[in-house]
């Protein structure tokens, strides 16, 4: 599709409307509260941790991040709200910062430990987002950067950690198979378990008098053989880059190593698979601070999604797809940052119409290798007994099939709802976008909150009434009240983001140019569709 | 007319070449180039109408070489030799060559040339015809010791020169008999280097003389005339560097000004000489004035001289060598208005100004009423370390001098040159200067006025703050633009931001972090070495990048390269380093090691291994661009290797010797 053969969409947007300028205040507050949180997740151990970090002569985690990066290349940090309000010791983050970026000119999987938080050492949440990293880099082809400075397993919690663990070490060298490049740069210890990350990492890189990389320390080694051995014989970087071989570059010091961390990355010479974006690129022709006075922060307040659109893809061109039937579900192409996509929107409740398009939608954009892109408000699929004799299940089947089955990478973007199927048919992380983001309008659960009391309360009338036993009026409202209320918190986007429900929090003004990450970094591996599905039930 | 020619072969390089050549063009003649290796895509090749091959880099193998010059005059059928300044112009068994070849030498005969090639035979002739000279000696190749009987009695200071030589090679001033003998040794290599002649003469020195000469032609008729005078008095390294007609000495009134051009023109008329000269005098705060020497070519200067009188000296020339009368093509000739002329050099005037090769990455002159460029350079050309470092020259003409000064420092404003360092800041400085503006010249104005580094204007902090700024946010720009992934995403993009974006640069030996956030859409913060924050809106909407600094709009010629940023502000030009984003791998610096500070040939070792120095013992002697440099021990040692041998040529950086601070057993 040529850039301008396609008309841009015209925006109807009101501007000087009571609800626009009430939506952007609601908004800005909602971004400031995550910037708020954002801005707790970069600040590490805190001032006492950092300052004892940096009085050793070390650069503080991030900085090692900033300067692996190009200089003025992008960064996309994944899930840094994670382990975010959880408690128990686990600080926002969860001790790792991750993303992807641009090294050397070639975009990476970078994975840096947190030694600030607790020497850098692993948690139930820790290891979850490694996992997801580790993910990101084998499903989109990206060479994996470890930066490692870690304590290894945060040992009372071990039981939480230590077989899920495992895996780490597994998806390296699988990666490694699949000849995704992996790069371990070891800034201190790296030790038991943690040692693995070097030893299975196609290159490593050592930091001379930093590195400590054994399985067992020089306490355990002295319980367990009565040995007494020093640290730098046991597994400093000068040992291993001389004689065990674990390390295959010794570094004068930190910025040495990422400076051969980026030489390593120029030699990879690694091509990506996936076609180029077109050269020329269009902006959007509307503000994208629009988009704050048009999405409701209240998810069941719904907004035009082609105003939205409007403000993401290239020039605002917009290919609509079938746009007279099946109308709540927005389907058509555009490109965004040059990258061809095809786009499936919500404007409504889907009906049997709207998955039946959505369907053919996403075959046709197998059949073309074209990227999908969706943009999820959805409370669910239509019900009810006409809904229901007219086959919905069936047609939402149909979704949920070619969402499943289609071998494009797909985006997602949660902006509002996401409740009940709904989040299965518009691709939620349960079926595997290459990256997913929300909103912070967002809100996700298998209902609405009040929805989910309401239909508990009517279950429990019906059995009272069943039993014949009197109905406690004040008990019932006390439930209904806390049900309502948890789910309220369980179905914020930040309760979603701690789990790694999502990669994490945007502000929506930042949404085309992460999509535009995302696609690029989805075009490292090859970018193919299918025409094999599961079985449509018709 | 009787010798009508029309192929005319230019024997010369550079901005001549291609002034020559255009003037050829104008009068519907077929130009013929010649050039050497380096040359093969010089602008002068593309200037004329077509160009031969004479030989490899080395001047010697091709300006030089009269043999390969004749030939390729044969081989185009060339009618006539143009041979420019410098070069084969001044020597008289070229143009005799030229002669017995068939061919028109477009100069005076052999024998004016010879006569007036050396200094004592012209300073006899013009001591006849009644032009008064500076007491001097005529040494030639007489002993040290007859220079120094000679000195006493000329009186200290005495100026040494070249016999042979012009345009300041070879020349020294010594001040006391003490130092002659190491003077009269340099000078006499100098000119055996320059000119294949130690002949040596001495001279007076007059202190703090105004340089001022007359334009003379004659033709072939015994007709003279004089197109008036010039002044050349701001020099550094005895060659000029900023000339202008007339002159604006006080003491240059109406009739010594007519006194002065009679002078020249009794010099020419004893000569009987042809085509276009110059005679050179020195000018005393007394309105006195000594004959310095002819030079029997055209001068650089030139052009100053057709500003004012409207006439076209290469066409005078080319007419006369035809045969055509003077008198006939110029009338009675008039001078008007006031002409001003800056050559551009590349050269670092905070060295000495010592030359400097490179390659040219931009090159961008101004244009406008009353202005001139002459260059022998474009972009993309490569300077070399084989010939003379004048890559251009600015000429700025007006009906007042006042208003030709304006032009002059408004040109050198919007002048843009990139890529190698050159004189323009400095060329900047010397018009901005009051004293020039008041006229107030003289031969040491630039080491009375520029003693010292940096010789520039004194910079504004708020200048060098929006250099930083706009060489920050253009070369972040850049790199975004070479993104092959995401070619429109502003730089920088964090969707959490632990710090801004920095880049440090490297300028004048202190280091300027910039931060900055691209906001997006050309708008950026910037905060420069920890000051309070600017907004910049950038705005690439014409040739250069016109940027929003806190409300104030300028436009910013940059140019970037892996190493450094460009950045010219409406004040001045900058050259921001790049401090690399880590250290280099390997500790580059050996200490005790000499190493070469500039392309060059070694001319000559001082040591041997095993050598014992001291600081500031000479290791070897290294010529670059026709100049001698001695590279001197930076520590007490021995000399434990010497990796070169005289006549060897070296790259810049490259080690010599190595001097080892231990003791020899």
């Amino acid at each position: 599709m040529g850039p301008t053969s396609v008309p841009p969409l015209v925006s109807k947007v009101a501007r000087s409307s009571e609800r626009f300028r009430q939506n952007v205040v609601a908004n800005t507050e909602a971004i400031s509260r995550l910037e708020g949180a954002l801005s707790d997740s970069r600040q590490g151990g805190g001032e006492r941790y950092n300052l004892r970090h940096i009085e050793r002569g070390k650069l503080l985690p991030r900085e090692r991040v900033e300067r692996l990066l190009d200089r003025d290349g992008h960064f996309l940090e994944i899930a840094p709200l994670a382990g975010f309000g959880i408690g128990d010791g686990v600080k926002v983050g969860a001790g790792l910062v991750g993303g992807v970026g641009l090294v050397s000119g070639v975009e990476c999987l970078i994975t840096c430990s947190e030694s600030t938080v607790k020497g850098g050492s692993m948690n139930e949440y820790s290891v979850i987002k490694s996992r997801r990293l580790g993910e990101i880099s084998a499903q989109n082809g990206l060479p994996a950067i470890h930066l490692v400075e870690s304590g290894g397993a945060d040992l009372p919690n071990q039981s939480k950690i230590f077989v899920p663990g495992g895996q780490a070490f597994r998806d390296i060298t699988r990666a490694s198979k699949a000849r995704i490049p992996s790069i371990c740069l070891v800034f201190g210890s790296s030790t038991a378990g943690g040692a693995y990350v070097p030893g299975m990492s196609d290159y490593t890189v050592m930091v001379d008098q930093a590195a400590r990389v054994f399985l067992a320390g020089p306490p355990l080694v002295k319980m367990a053989t009565n040995e007494e051995a020093d640290e730098e014989s046991l597994g400093g970087a000068a040992m291993h880059s001389r004689k065990s071989g674990v390390s295959d570059y010794l570094a004068r010091d930190e910025l040495d190593a990422l400076r051969l961390g980026r030489e390593i990355v120029a030699q990879l010479g690694y091509q990506k698979a996936g076609p180029s974006p077109a050269s020329f690129v269009e902006d959007p022709l509307y503000d994208v601070d629009d988009l704050l006075g048009i999405v409701s922060p209240d998810p069941r307040t719904p907004f035009d999604v082609l105003e939205v659109i409007a403000r993401l893809v290239d020039g605002s061109r917009f290919h609509a797809f079938k746009p007279e039937y099946g109308p709540t579900l927005v389907t058509g192409w555009a490109t965004i940052h040059g990258y061809a996509v095809g786009i499936l929107a919500n404007q409504g409740v889907l009906f049997s119409e709207a998955a039946q398009k959505g369907a053919q939608f996403i075959a046709l954009c197998n059949q073309k290798n074209v990227p999908l892109l969706f943009l999820q408000n959805i409370t669910g699929f239509m019900v009810g007994t006409a809904y229901e004799q007219g086959g919905i299940i069936k047609h939402g089947a149909k979704l949920i099939n070619a969402v499943s089955n289609s071998t494009v990478p797909a985006i997602t973007v949660m902006m509002g709802a996401s409740f009940g199927a709904g989040n299965y048919g518009m691709c939620g992380r349960a079926y595997g976008p290459r990256f997913l983001f929300s909103w912070p309008s967002h809100r996700i659960a298998v209902m609405g909150g009040e929805q989910l009391a309401g239909v508990l309360e009517i279950v429990k009338r019906e059995a009272a009434a069943k039993s014949g036993a009197p109905v406690d009026e004040l008990e019932l409202e006390m439930m209904k009240t806390l049900l309502t209320r948890q789910i309220e918190k369980e179905s914020s986007p930040y309760f979603a983001t701690a789990r790694l429900w999502d990669d994490g929090i945007i502000d929506p003004r930042q949404t085309r140019d992460i999509i535009g990450i995302s696609l690029s970094a989805a075009h490292s591996a090859p970018v193919e569709g299918t025409m094999a599905f599961g079985v449509f039930r018709h | 007319m009787n010798g009508l020619f029309d192929r005319v072969l230019i024997a010369n390089r550079g901005e001549i070449a291609c002034r020559i050549a255009r003037t050829c063009r104008e009068m519907g003649l077929h130009s013929i180039a010649v050039y050497s290796d380096a040359d093969a895509d010089a602008p002068h090749v593309r200037a004329a109408d077509e160009a031969v091959r004479i030989g490899e880099a080395a001047p010697s193998a091709s300006y030089l070489n009269i043999e390969a010059v004749l030939d390729a005059a044969r081989r185009t059928h060339a009618q006539a030799i143009h041979p420019g300044y410098g070069f084969l112009s001044e020597n008289a068994a070229f143009a005799r060559a030229v002669t017995e070849a068939g061919l028109v030498f477009i100069g005076p005969r052999a024998e004016t040339i010879e006569a007036m090639g050396s200094k004592t035979a012209a300073r006899r002739l013009m001591q006849r015809a009644g032009v008064p000279i500076v007491p001097g000696f005529d040494g030639g190749l007489a002993s040290d010791e007859a220079f120094a009987e000679a000195a006493v009695t000329i009186g200290f200071p005495v100026l040494i020169k070249a016999s042979a030589g012009g345009g300041g090679k070879g020349m020294a001033i010594v001040r006391q008999p003490a130092d002659l003998p190491a003077a009269l040794a340099q000078a006499r290599r100098l000119a055996r280097a320059a000119f294949g002649d130690d002949a040596l003469l001495l001279e007076r020195y007059v202190e703090a003389p105004r340089h001022v000469e007359v334009q003379i032609f004659g033709d072939t008729h015994g007709q003279v005339v004089h197109l008036f005078e010039r002044e050349c008095s701001v020099q550094r390294r005895f060659q000029k560097v900023i000339e202008e007609s007339p002159s604006p000495a006080a003491q240059l009134t109406p009739e010594l000004r007519d006194a002065l051009c009679q002078a020249g023109v009794r010099a020419a008329q004893a000569m009987a000489y042809v085509g276009a000269g110059t005679c050179e005098f020195l000018l005393d705060q007394d309105g006195s004035f000594y004959f310095l020497e002819v030079n029997t070519r055209l001068q650089v200067e030139h052009p100053v001289t057709e500003c004012v009188t409207g006439l076209d000296l290469v066409r005078l020339q080319l007419l006369v060598a035809m045969g055509a009368s003077i008198g006939d093509l110029v009338g009675v000739p008039s001078s008007r208005g006031s002409a001003i002329e800056c050559r551009l050099y590349a050269e670092d005037p905070d060295l000495d100004f010592l030359p400097v090769t490179g390659e040219v990455l931009v090159f961008e002159v101004p244009v406008g009423p009353g202005l001139r460029v002459d260059a022998g350079i474009a972009s993309g050309s490569v300077v070399g370390i084989d010939y003379d470092p004048l890559l251009a020259k600015i000429i700025a003409f007006a009906d007042t001098r006042a208003e030709a000064l304006l032009r002059m420092r408004g040109a050198l404003r919007r002048l843009r040159i990139v890529g190698l360092k050159t004189n323009l800041d400095f060329l900047r400085a010397v018009v901005g200067t009051d004293a020039f503006a008041a006229g107030q010249t003289h031969t040491h104005f630039i080491a009375e006025h520029f003693p010292c580094s940096p010789r520039r204007l004194p910079r504004a902090d708020a200048d060098l703050a929006d250099a930083l700024t706009v060489a920050a946010v253009f070369a972040a720009r850049l790199r975004r633009d070479i993104n092959p992934h995401l070619p429109a995403l502003r730089s920088g993009f964090r969707n959490s931001r632990f710090r801004p974006q920095r880049v440090v640069f490297t300028f004048e030996g202190a280091l300027h972090q910039v931060d900055y956030v691209d906001e997006g859409q050309g708008l950026f913060e910037v905060r420069v070495d920890g000051a309070a924050a600017s907004k910049v809106q950038v705005r690439d909407d014409g040739p250069e990048l016109r940027c929003v600094i806190d409300r104030r709009s300028r436009a910013y010629s940059v140019h970037g390269s892996e190493t450094e940023v460009t950045v010219f502000t409406p004040a001045l030009s900058y050259v921001l380093g790049l401090v690399p984003d880590f250290p280099p791998p390997v500790d580059a610096e050996v200490p005790g090691a000499c190493v070469a500070p500039m392309p060059g040939r070694v001319v000559l070792v001082h040591v041997t291994v095993g050598e014992t120095v001291v600081t500031g013992t000479p290791l070897l002697t290294l010529e670059a661009m026709k100049m001698e440099h001695t590279l001197t021990a930076s520590s007490a040692g021995v000399v434990t290797a010497v990796h070169v041998e005289s006549g060897q040529r070296v790259d810049a950086g490259a080690l010599l010797a190595l001097v080892s601070a231990e003791v020899a057993r």
